[in-house]
């Protein structure tokens, strides 16, 4: 009787025990989550501080830019600073230029580079490791600084100073990124539907058309606008290659230590914000294009 | 995957490596052959010479070096934090991805002219500093006087804009682990800390490594970045070549640069593939 007395009193203590521990591992559990969402909030206050700060100083009124000490919300909008940029001399050409060098570059490396894609993708072949192999290590190369003998060579072929010059270093920049992720893009679309296309009597290219590219075409799609990005933000190249065949980093570099504060804060909204349409535009693909790329 | 006619993925690979021989490979020996010609094209050291007796090359190597050895470590604190958050899975995991992925997109120039206007005699620092009563008039810091503030000016905007990069390459690595292994800690009490020093850090091994490269890479490169912040007053390797290139027209010493460059960026990568060694079954 008191045997079995002292077993239940073991046994409520014991539950006793468990249900403390339990609140005070919820206890931690909520207390973590706290944690996390307040790491979450400063990580992201870091990364908008800057963009929200470069945003009201661009599209304040001259006197205000100059002004001091600052104010950290904005009293009048003026888009002043910005026609001022956008109409300066070269600005206007160079933006251009910066639009026609990253379609040129989107092109190239889409039409040299998806092909191996596909092909490092769908067949197994010798020689597909040792490829794969270059193709990886080309990022363990500064590519850009390659533009100082390029430099020399496009100044013989005779396209030094042009768009040309720039969309081609860009190319070669750009490359070794279209072929991995275009691989794969190109894994993801089920191998069963390009064989029964096959089966069906399309031919090989029929069944890439009709049936590969239009599954593949979303991830090409963000691809593309990776590779854009990436010729639209590119300096050290643009700047080596050109004189006045300037793109917009370059024109902005070349003239940045001569001109006046607010115009380079609106030249750097003006670069920096189509960036924040793009990673809106790949937000999905962003851990798929990055994530397989960097294995 | 299945074999069909065998010549197919050579035909489709000719292109692209057609495009790298010329634009890749052969610049590669060209910035070398050039560096080893004088202006009369003949074979000599002079450009490494005049390269190595440059005043300003030896500080454009330390300051490239200091800058490495400080951003890295940064960055790498940063983006396993940023990478952490994004895979506890909050509320809205979206959005705070996209967030911290803004600055992939942002360049270097933007992100120099940007923290620019925050340390400027009349940015953005000082006048916060001078509002909350720290400072009584605006502090210099981006002044050839102050190369220690040039430098942090540098870090930041650099830890600023790349960090996106390694975050995203982390995530995608965090992914890739099992939840078995972190229940697993869980169940035998581990902390926090211990998941992360003992389950997750060794896990995304190959993450790290190619971020390690690939952001190694980069600031080698670093250049607009450096320009917008300190003009003149603080130069690295990748200006001193356009300069050289640029300003004394003589693409010898800019080659040599060039190469320079090369041969650091690869010794450098051997260096992590060493010290970060990702086992055979891991690289899949």
């Amino acid at each position: 009787m008191s045997e079995a007395k002292g077993v239940e009193l073991d046994q409520s203590i014991d539950s006793t025990e468990s249900m403390a521990e339990r609140r005070a591992r919820q206890r931690r559990r909520v207390l973590g989550r706290v944690a996390l969402y307040g790491m979450a909030v400063l990580f992201a206050a870091w990364v908008l501080a800057p963009i929200y700060l470069i945003t009201i100083t661009a599209f304040s009124p001259r006197e205000i830019v100059r002004e001091y000490p600052k104010h950290l919300i904005p009293r009048e909008f003026s888009a002043d600073s910005m026609s001022f940029f956008v109409n300066s001399e070269g600005v206007y050409g160079s933006l251009w230029n910066s639009v026609l060098v990253a379609v040129i570059t989107l092109v190239l490396s889409t039409l040299l580079g998806a092909p191996a894609g596909y092909a490092l993708a769908r067949y197994v072949f010798k020689g597909r490791d040792p490829y794969r192999l270059v193709i990886l290590s080309t990022r363990a190369f500064p590519i850009v600084i390659l533009s100082i003998p390029l430099a020399v060579t496009f100044i013989n072929w005779g396209i030094y100073d042009s768009i040309w010059a720039v969309a081609f270093m860009h190319t070669a920049l750009a490359m070794p990124f279209t072929i991995l992720i275009t691989s794969s893009i190109f894994v993801s679309v089920p191998h069963d539907l390009e064989e029964a296309a096959l089966t069906l009597g399309c031919t090989p290219l029929q069944a890439f058309i009709r049936v590969v590219m239009p599954l593949a075409l979303p991830g090409l799609a963000a691809a593309s606008i990776f590779t854009f990005v990436l010729s639209w933000n590119e300096v050290f190249a643009a700047v080596i290659l050109t004189l006045q065949e300037r793109t917009l980093p370059a024109q902005v570099l070349s003239v940045l230590t001569q001109s006046p504060p607010h115009f380079r804060f609106a030249a750097a909204w003006f670069l920096m914000a189509p960036s924040l349409v793009f990673i809106f535009l790949i937000r999905r693909y962003l851990l798929g294009l990055w994530g397989r790329v960097s294995r | 995957m299945k074999r069909r006619l065998s010549w197919t993925p050579y035909i489709l690979l000719v292109p692209s490596l057609a495009y790298l021989a010329v634009f890749f490979a052969v610049p590669m020996f060209q910035a070398f052959g050039l560096a080893f010609q004088n202006v009369d094209n003949e074979w000599s050291l002079d450009s490494w010479r005049t390269m190595f007796n440059d005043a300003a090359f030896t500080d454009a190597l330390l300051t490239t070096l200091i800058l490495i050895v400080v951003i890295i470590p940064v960055q790498f604190v940063l983006a396993m934090g940023m990478a952490l958050v994004i895979n506890a899975k909050l509320k809205f995991s979206g959005l705070w991805l996209y967030i911290y992925a803004v600055p992939l997109g942002i360049s270097d120039l933007a992100a120099g002219i940007i923290w620019y206007a925050v340390f400027t005699q009349q940015g953005w620092l000082n006048s916060v500093l001078e509002q909350l009563g720290f400072i009584d008039r605006p502090f210099i810091f981006l002044s050839y006087e102050n190369q220690g503030w040039l430098i942090f000016a540098i870090v930041l905007a650099e830890a600023w804009r790349a960090t996106s990069i390694i975050m995203v390459i982390l995530v995608a690595g965090l992914q890739g682990i099992p939840r078995d292994y972190l229940e697993a800690a869980d169940v035998f009490g581990a902390t926090f800390w211990q998941k992360v020093t003992r389950v997750i850090l060794p896990l995304i091994r190959p993450s790290l490594q190619v971020a390690l490269i690939l952001r190694t890479i980069l600031a080698f490169q670093a250049f607009a970045v450096v320009i917008a912040l300190a003009g003149q007053t603080i130069t690295v390797l990748s200006a001193e070549g356009y300069r050289w290139y640029q300003d004394y027209r003589d693409p010898h010493v800019a080659a040599a640069y060039a190469a320079l460059i090369l041969i650091l960026s690869i010794v450098s990568t051997l260096l992590f593939l060493w010290l970060v060694p990702v086992r055979q079954e891991q690289t899949l």
